[in-house]
């Protein structure tokens, strides 16, 4: 894998540290990638707004930081329009329908609306949307393999919600592959804007 | 005639060959720690297994002088030393022996939370009312209107009541002697090392070459006959009226014996409460 | 000795450096702990209050730095393997302890997450700014030795260093972390126990009465003993003959100072742990620490990459500073490069190091970041010309 750079935000409360460790677990505890995940810490981490930043790549990761996300997950209204602008062109970003208004979009993304909360409600748990949010990242970008991310799940939530978080990830998995497939099998196909759902 | 070699009873808890000590003639640090040496003898500690732990200042040289794991910190910090040294082992008895600028100044701090905490230690605290290793200069427990280096015309700072502050800060023993005292402070010392939790005792000093001296209050001898006749024994007196003046009387006595869990005994309890089986005690350092 | 299996946790792990150093300590042996919470540093020990009660051993919140680090100090001569954890203004504040231990040879292990500062600074953000108060900030004249880590993975691995190493030399070791490494997560892997090797204490087989606590060896450094075990022995932070009675005296203060920087001092080559590449037919070399390495590792490769050969000399001892070494290095160069989180510490040095033999260009940055590699390139580029 090239070296990817992934935001996730969105705010406190909806388990945005815990996507991007799943994520950032599965690439280099269960693949034999590597990872790095930093966040961002302090009163300005507090309250409402929450980010996590993780790199993957086949080869050690220097310099720590996201400069130019590749692929940004957007949980809120407010991360969307703080972070949608520093998507490298091309770029992926996966918003959650029911949180985010997609409005002045750059040029050159890809974006996808995924109706997570929905999803997560069918399964009788809102809560597990961001787990719904990472499965469908793992259907729309087959950067991971499903089932070193399924070990990532199972390793990181409380034992007590481990199936309903794993039902939650096989849900936005499903869904992710079912309505755009695993783009990192067309890594040349024409940027463009496409809808999941609700998106225009 | 020779004179037949007669040893002090206390000499072997003394480190001989450090012999002569700093102290000034008519200084009480001296008594305090033969008072202590008789209650070592009294308790039947075990004295391999007793550590002494001193701060900074006259008093703080006490480390020194006995024979015993001694550690002598730095200045305000014994306590907290102390409080390691204890719960990394504790099958040891931990005595902090400090003056009271060490204590209640620069390591006040560490003392009341020793005393919440109710760490298991023994805290004698040799109140001089100055600091005298430096030279005289006031301490927080100067009393009002007493003259020292700092304040060269008069003390306008009130002072510390270092019992009702012991007590208030949680102590389990809490009581104050002077050095006129000698047999009720080695019972007191002995009371303590039989006594679970953090446990303080004051005792008054005199300092004639500091104190006593600058306030025309006259020498060693003098203090001890003012401290025989201002000296009040009340047991169990409410400590918050134990306030010192210059020239007034001292209450002593024994004001506060309670029990409560110390720190370790809370810690392990809560934790065993928690983890029930998955809890491990700490294994004992030292065989 | 073998590390004890109960605290180590084998396997591999997804953690940041804050939560890999405290496994480090763990399994270095470390049973005792004492902290005062402060940003970025809080981790550590939060960790260590979690995981202590299943192992064995003792975590306590002191009231302030003061306190705990001279806390740990008493729980060694306790018997435990201890440390502390703080950051910045927190670490000015151990500054006294720091000096209490060198003086009292107490081996123990002092965490700095270094943020920016001065005073309360940037909390959050990382810097590389205590590196010389790590060397010079308690009074006198001593010797300690720090290691700057610039991974989770090397936050583990080097804790069980700088723990060997203050036992070994019976000093107090600085482990000089930084925000950004401490919290940054990325894979562990905690090796079995019986594949950690751990430096036991130094404790005399001598039987009290013949037994001298400040006696030396041949390499300077004396035997330990602990409270309870018969010896009645005196410690003290005056100066103090081998007997460890306070001794003040210019003779005694010579004999002792000279010895407790001496012991460092003289293992300097074998305590220096460091990174080299392709320094033989360089023209120029990056010297970095801490999280500035793997910058100045981009901005080397950047640099391969326009044909430029640079070498690499990353320092993982920072203190004693692997000073012969790079005399030697600078006589095969032209011009050492040395990017830092702080305006210009370690450059000094380097440049001390060099003797006038190679160029010194400090690559500054006042902390809250890490650099841009291109900063570093420029810097290269700059030191060709």
């Amino acid at each position: 894998m090239r070296l990817t750079e992934i935001r996730v935000a969105g705010f406190g409360g909806q388990g945005v540290i815990l996507s991007a460790m799943v994520i950032g677990k599965a690439a280099c505890i269960y693949e034999n990638g590597y990872a790095t995940l930093t966040q961002n810490f302090g009163p300005e981490a507090r309250g409402s707004a929450c980010s996590a930043q993780v790199i993957l790549s086949d080869q050690p990761i220097l310099y720590p930081y996201v400069v130019r996300p590749d692929i940004l997950i957007a949980m809120s209204q407010e991360a969307y329009t703080r972070f949608t602008p520093e998507l490298k062109e091309g770029g992926l970003l996966l918003v959650e329908q029911d949180l985010v208004r997609i409005s002045d979009l750059p040029a050159g993304i890809r974006a996808y609306s995924v109706p997570a909360t929905r999803l997560a409600e069918e399964l009788g748990k809102r809560m597990v949307l961001n787990i719904v949010m990472v499965g469908c990242f793992a259907g729309v970008t087959g950067l991971l393999d499903p089932e070193a991310l399924r070990r990532a799940v199972a390793d990181s939530v409380p034992p007590g919600s481990k199936e309903l978080n794993l039902r939650a990830f096989e849900k936005g998995l499903e869904y992710g592959r079912a309505k755009v497939g695993p783009l990192a099998e067309y890594p040349d196909a024409e940027p463009a804007i496409r809808a999941i759902e609700g998106l225009s | 005639m020779k004179e037949a070699a007669v040893i002090n009873p206390v000499e072997p808890f003394l480190r001989m060959d450090r012999m002569p000590h700093i102290w000034c003639p008519g200084c009480g640090i001296g008594t305090t720690v033969n008072c202590f040496a008789r209650a070592l003898i009294e308790s039947g500690a075990d004295l391999d297994r007793l550590a002494i732990v001193s701060g900074i200042g006259c008093t703080g040289r006490v480390a020194g002088y006995l024979k015993l794991d001694s550690f002598h910190t730095t200045h305000g910090r014994a306590i907290p030393f102390a409080t390691g040294l204890k719960l990394a082992n504790p099958s040891l008895q931990v005595v902090v022996y400090s003056g009271d600028g060490d204590l209640f100044a620069i390591g006040g701090n560490h003392l009341i939370h020793a005393a919440r905490r109710n760490i298991d230690i023994k805290v004698v605290c040799v109140n001089n009312l100055i600091y005298a290793m430096t030279g005289g200069q006031s301490a927080p427990t100067t009393p009002p209107e007493a003259v020292t280096t700092t304040a060269p015309f008069g003390c306008y700072e009130p002072a510390f009541n270092l019992p009702y502050l012991a007590e208030s800060a949680g102590a389990s023993y809490v009581a104050r002697w002077t050095t006129y005292h000698v047999r009720q402070l080695a019972r007191s010392m002995n009371d303590v090392l039989h006594k679970n939790g953090f446990c303080f005792i004051e005792v008054l000093s005199p300092c004639p070459t500091l104190y006593q001296r600058r306030n025309r209050m006259g020498d060693g001898l003098d203090t001890m006959k003012y401290y025989k006749e201002h000296s009040k024994t009340r047991h169990g007196a409410a400590t918050r009226d134990l306030e010192l003046s210059l020239h007034g009387d001292i209450i002593v006595g024994k004001f506060v014996d309670r029990e409560r869990p110390d720190y370790l005994e809370a810690m392990q309890h809560r934790l065993r409460e928690q983890l029930g089986e998955r809890f491990v005690e700490q294994e004992a350092v030292c065989a | 000795m073998q590390a004890d299996p109960k605290g180590v946790l084998t396997g591999a792990h997804f953690l940041d450096g804050d939560q890999a150093c405290c496994e480090g300590a763990l399994a270095a042996g470390a049973r005792f702990a004492a902290g005062y919470p402060i940003t970025p540093s809080t981790e550590i020990v939060e960790r260590f209050a979690a995981r202590i009660p299943t192992i064995g051993g003792v975590f306590i919140q002191m009231e302030d730095e003061l306190a705990a680090s001279i806390a740990i100090l008493g729980a060694v001569w306790g018997g435990a393997k201890a440390f502390t954890v703080t950051s910045g203004p927190g670490f000015s504040l151990m500054m006294e302890h720091i000096g209490y231990a060198a003086m009292t040879e107490t081996p123990c292990v002092f965490v700095n997450v270094q943020r920016g500062g001065p005073s309360t600074g940037l909390p959050t953000l990382p810097a590389q700014a205590d590196m010389m108060q790590a060397r010079w900030g308690s009074h006198g004249d001593y010797e300690i030795i720090a290691l700057a880590p610039n991974s989770p993975q090397e936050c583990f691995d080097l804790t069980i260093q700088a723990f060997n190493l203050s036992e070994e030399y019976r000093v107090p070791v600085m482990f000089m972390m930084d925000e950004c490494v401490g919290h940054m997560t990325e894979k562990v892997e905690i090796p079995p126990a019986e594949r950690i090797e751990i430096r036991p204490r130094r404790h005399t087989s001598r039987l009290p009465g013949e037994f001298r606590p400040y006696e030396a060896n041949g390499d300077g450094v004396p035997e330990m003993v602990h409270a309870g075990e018969g010896y009645r022995f005196h410690v003290t932070g005056l100066t103090h003959d081998e007997q460890g009675y306070p001794a003040m005296n210019p003779q005694a203060q010579d004999r002792l100072v000279r010895r407790l920087k001496r012991k460092v001092h003289d293992a300097a080559e074998r305590i220096a742990l460091y990174e080299e590449e392709n320094t033989e037919a360089a023209d120029v070399v990056v010297v970095s620490y801490g999280i500035t390495s793997r910058v100045a590792q981009r901005a080397i490769e950047m640099a391969r990459e326009k044909g430029i050969p640079v070498g690499k000399f990353r320092l993982i001892t920072v203190w004693p500073f692997p000073e012969a070494h790079l005399r030697a290095l600078a006589r095969r160069t032209k011009a050492f490069v040395v990017p830092e989180l702080n305006c210009g510490q370690i450059a000094l040095e380097v440049e001390r190091a060099a003797a006038g033999h190679a160029r010194t260009i400090p690559v500054t940055h006042a902390g809250g970041s890490v650099h841009q590699p291109e900063q570093i390139l420029e810097a290269i580029a700059e030191a060709l010309r």
